[in-house]
């Protein structure tokens, strides 16, 4: 494998790790309103709390971890969408930054402010939507380079059928995904009761995601046509992640296997996720920027490789032990410890 | 054709300013995240030796409020983060080649804080050996002490850029070993780490000064003026010998920084050190204290060495002389946390003097904020003292900027979040110490059967 597709490769499953777990974390906190609001705040929010307390710091990390990683994997990168993503880039920081601070402010301090609570569901809820015009702005059509001068067009993303797919995507999966783990998580800690909650969010949020995934499929037939057709040529990805889809419904369904039926739905984003990056290859932006051109030097690409190794053995038995504690761990998930 | 340029819109001023504030509000948040663990380690580690549970609710009740902040410098983190690509894309296409290394390490570091943070706060009761929950503070104190390393070496490089060759506008034979470990980067990581600890170290002894002032009498106050001052005290005497060495950097490496703080117009031997002071047109020092020979002892450590004045260098070159305020006010407040720290260590060892009076409790109080000041003023000191370099001798910042047209509209954005979080950091903050003092806290079952007095 050469470095520039191992380094786009690390960084793309950092990228899948922040979807995941940021999906987990930011539905949660979007479910955590809504139950709010319809008063079955006191049977659901014990497990989301028990969940998320530990882990929401580790959860940014993951994007943090791509930004830096990009820039020092792929320098020109740093240029281009740098100067296009002011815009869209600062709203998210914006998001980002409330989120954050009001989760913590809302759990550390002030736990029954019903504004903060809003304000970092609705927050996070937004977040993947935000972060997400960047996949689509990679997709070309929508960044010019004018007399050496980077240039974002804002009417063509507000009006592009693709980008608003795109968006809707990631609002109506934040949640699926979420709904999905909290049904895991429910049912490890025997709650039955919050269990047919957030089983009933699963089932519910499930069609939809599928909807809005074929969406996303079609229209960017329009948009990239030449991606498109890459898409087409690894369809088989697209169809294994289909059938990992109707297995997690399955198991939720009758109510077994809810370990596996997360793990499934993982495998779905997986091999849809690495089938898009795929078929997206070898753009970065398309047309400017390709993986082989914006590559940083030999030198650093080592040194980032072998610092990304030892970082890696420091960081596995550290995030095992975390999820030891606080996912595997039965009783502290039943809330008897801690 | 003829423009007003005060009303032009500029897209490199608007991303000075948007980085100046991003930054001088990350720096909070960030030198408490990197001390505030080194007293909370301290503190439980006493705590487990004398088998005293005030010291473990010390531990206990200053990370509670930590949490609070580590969540706002984590946030400004990622926001600084990414306004750096967002704001100086120029800059990081260079630094990207160049240093990414630490860069990347850091986002390790932080990593490794961020899970053993979450575990530590979720487990105080959970291990039926106090020590291992102790264990587990051990790398949240490397992490975030990693990461102002890490930070503190891409600063350093633009400080002292090393480690590459330019030829024909393109970076070549590239060493991110030397980039890392350039000139700057030992003076500036050890007066980074240990400014920190000081100024964490006397909030802390602030807080428990205002609660004392404030009439609370329980010994446990006192264990943590006693904890925080000590450390203090040792803090400020490495800050004090590291500065001292930063000047020395600075003589050698960026001669032009430490003249413009010190007005230092001529090339001179014996030269003197100026305190305070103002400027005429024609670049006299008027009302200034000057103290013979300082200068040349901190450039170079003897009395009559020459030190290099601004006259030999290009007038575009030389930084704003402003410059020389900032430095004063940290070098004074230096002295003075050094001197409080030192007058409560010495009246406690002493037993004849009382260290609770008023009037000491009120010069620790004052020191907490006068801290923060140094940080900030300290660290405009040192990125204003480059200008108007972004990468010194390399590109300047004006070339690093970004060429967005809505520069202007961010900072306002930014200005209006920045002033949210500050506004309800605070009041959660108070918030929850106010409701739940330290003296209910103390009578709760779980710590009582210490032997714990009310005096
Ligand atoms: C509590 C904060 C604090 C205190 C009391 C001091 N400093 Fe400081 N100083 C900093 C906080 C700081 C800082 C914020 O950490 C800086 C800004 C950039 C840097 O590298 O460290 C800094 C920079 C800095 C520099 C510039 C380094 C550079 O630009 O590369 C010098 C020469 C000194 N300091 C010297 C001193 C001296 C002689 C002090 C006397 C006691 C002193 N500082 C006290
Ligand atoms: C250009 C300057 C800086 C950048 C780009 C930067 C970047 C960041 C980022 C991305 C985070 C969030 C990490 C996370 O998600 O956990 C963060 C937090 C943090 N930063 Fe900064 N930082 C800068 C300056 C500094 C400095 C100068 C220090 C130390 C002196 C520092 C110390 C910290 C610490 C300790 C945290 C962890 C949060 C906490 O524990 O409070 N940073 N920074
Ligand atoms: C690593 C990338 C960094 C970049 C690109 C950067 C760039 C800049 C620029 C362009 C300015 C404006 C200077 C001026 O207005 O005169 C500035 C100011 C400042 N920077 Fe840095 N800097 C970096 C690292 C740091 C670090 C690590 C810190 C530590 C927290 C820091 C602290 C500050 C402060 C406090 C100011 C305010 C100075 C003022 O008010 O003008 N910078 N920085």
């Amino acid at each position: 494998m050469s470095y520039e597709i191992l380094g786009m490769t690390v960084l793309w499953i950092f990228l899948y790790g922040y979807l995941i777990v940021g999906s987990i974390d930011f539905g949660a906190g979007f479910f955590s309103f809504y139950s709010e609001i319809r008063g079955e705040k006191q049977t659901i929010q014990p497990i989301i709390e028990r969940y998320l307390s530990p882990v929401w710091e580790v959860t940014n990390v993951f994007l943090v971890f791509f930004f830096v990683g990009i820039v020092g994997f792929f320098p020109d990168t740093a240029y281009y969408y740098g100067t296009a993503l002011l815009i869209p880039g600062s709203i998210a920081i914006v998001l980002l930054a409330i989120r954050g601070s009001y989760y913590a402010f809302s759990n550390y301090g002030s736990k029954n402010n019903r504004f903060y609570l809003f304000l970092y569901g609705a927050s996070g809820w937004l977040i993947p939507a935000a972060l997400s015009t960047v996949l689509t702005i990679s997709e070309g059509g929508f960044i010019e380079e004018q007399d050496g001068k980077v240039i974002f067009l804002w009417k063509e993303l507000f009006t592009s059928p693709y980008s608003w797919s795109v968006v809707i995507l990631a609002l109506i999966s934040v949640l699926y995904i979420s709904a999905m783990f909290l049904s895991y998580y429910a049912d490890r800690a025997q709650d039955k009761k919050a269990f047919e909650i957030v089983r009933r969010y699963a089932l519910g949020w499930s069609m939809p995601t599928i909807m809005a995934s074929l969406l996303v499929f079609f229209s960017i037939r329009y948009h990239n046509l030449e991606h498109f057709r890459n898409m087409l040529d690894i369809s088989w990805m697209f169809v294994l992640s289909f059938l990992f889809f109707i297995a997690a419904l399955y198991l939720l369904w009758i109510r077994k296997h809810l370990g596996w039926a997360f793990i499934f739905v993982m495998l779905q984003f997986a091999f849809a996720f690495f089938g898009y990056g795929k078929s997206h290859l070898p753009y970065i932006l398309y047309p400017y920027l390709n993986i082989q051109d914006s590559f940083t030097n030999e030198t650093m690409a080592i040194s980032l490789i072998v610092a990304f190794i030892l970082g890696l053995c420091l960081l596995i038995p550290s995030l095992y032990l975390l999820m030891r504690l606080f996912l595997f761990d039965a009783k502290y998930v039943q809330g008897k410890k801690g | 054709m003829y423009e007003a340029t005060w009303l032009a819109y500029d897209p490199v001023i608007y991303s000075r300013l948007l980085t100046s504030m991003t930054l001088i509000f990350h720096i909070i948040f960030a030198t408490i995240g990197v001390g505030v663990p080194i007293m909370i380690a301290l503190a439980e580690w006493i705590g487990i030796k004398r088998n005293d549970p005030h010291y473990h609710l010390l531990a206990r009740r200053w990370a509670r409020g930590f949490v609070v902040t580590v969540a706002v410098g984590v946030v400004t983190g990622t926001a600084i983060g990414l306004q750096l690509s967002l704001l100086w894309p120029n800059f990081m296409k260079i630094a990207g080649q160049s240093i990414a290394l630490p860069l990347f390490m850091e986002t390790f570091a932080f990593f490794f804080e961020a899970i053993f943070l979450g575990i530590y706060l979720y487990t105080w009761d959970r291990f039926k050996s106090k020590m291992r929950h102790f264990l587990l503070l051990i790398p949240v104190v490397i992490g975030s002490s990693a990461s102002a390393l890490f930070i503190t070496m891409v600063n350093a490089f633009m400080n002292a850029p090393r480690g590459f060759d330019v030829e024909n506008g393109q970076l070549t034979n590239i060493q991110p070993l030397v980039a890392m470990f350039n000139p700057a980067t030992p003076t500036k990581v050890a007066h980074v780490l240990l400014t920190a600890y000081l100024t964490s170290a006397f909030v802390l002894a602030g807080i428990a000064a205002f609660s004392m002032l404030r009439g609370k009498k329980h010994v446990y106050y006192k264990k943590a003026l006693k904890l925080t001052m000590t450390s203090a005290l040792v803090f400020a005497i490495g800050t004090a010998i590291v500065g001292d060495l930063s000047g020395k950097y600075l003589a050698e490496y960026q001669p032009e920084k430490l003249a413009a703080a010190e007005w230092h117009f001529e090339t001179m031997e014996n030269a003197p050190l100026i305190l305070g002071g103002v400027l005429t047109e024609d670049n006299e020092v008027k009302y200034g204290l000057e103290i013979p020979y300082a200068l040349s002892i901190l450039a170079h450590g003897a009395p009559n060495s020459e030190v290099m004045g601004l006259e030999e260098f290009p007038e575009d070159e030389i930084p704003p002389l402003y410059i020389h305020y900032l430095f004063d006010s940290m070098v004074f407040i230096g002295m003075y946390l050094a001197v409080v720290s030192f007058l409560f260590v010495a009246a406690s060892y002493f037993r004849r003097f009382n260290p609770y009076r008023r009037w000491l409790l009120r010069l620790i109080l004052i020191g907490a904020p006068l801290s923060m000041v140094a940080i900030e003023v300290g660290w405009i000191f040192a990125e204003v003292g480059r200008q108007p370099w972004i990468l010194r001798g390399y590109m300047k910042t004006a070339e690093g900027a970004t060429t967005s047209g809505s520069v202007d509209v961010m900072l306002i954005v930014f200005a209006l979040l920045y002033v949210v979080l500050a506004v309800t950091c605070l009041s959660v903050l108070r918030r929850l110490f106010r409701h739940y003092p330290a003296e209910e806290e103390l009578k709760s079952d779980k710590w009582t059967g210490g032997g714990l007095d009310e005096l």
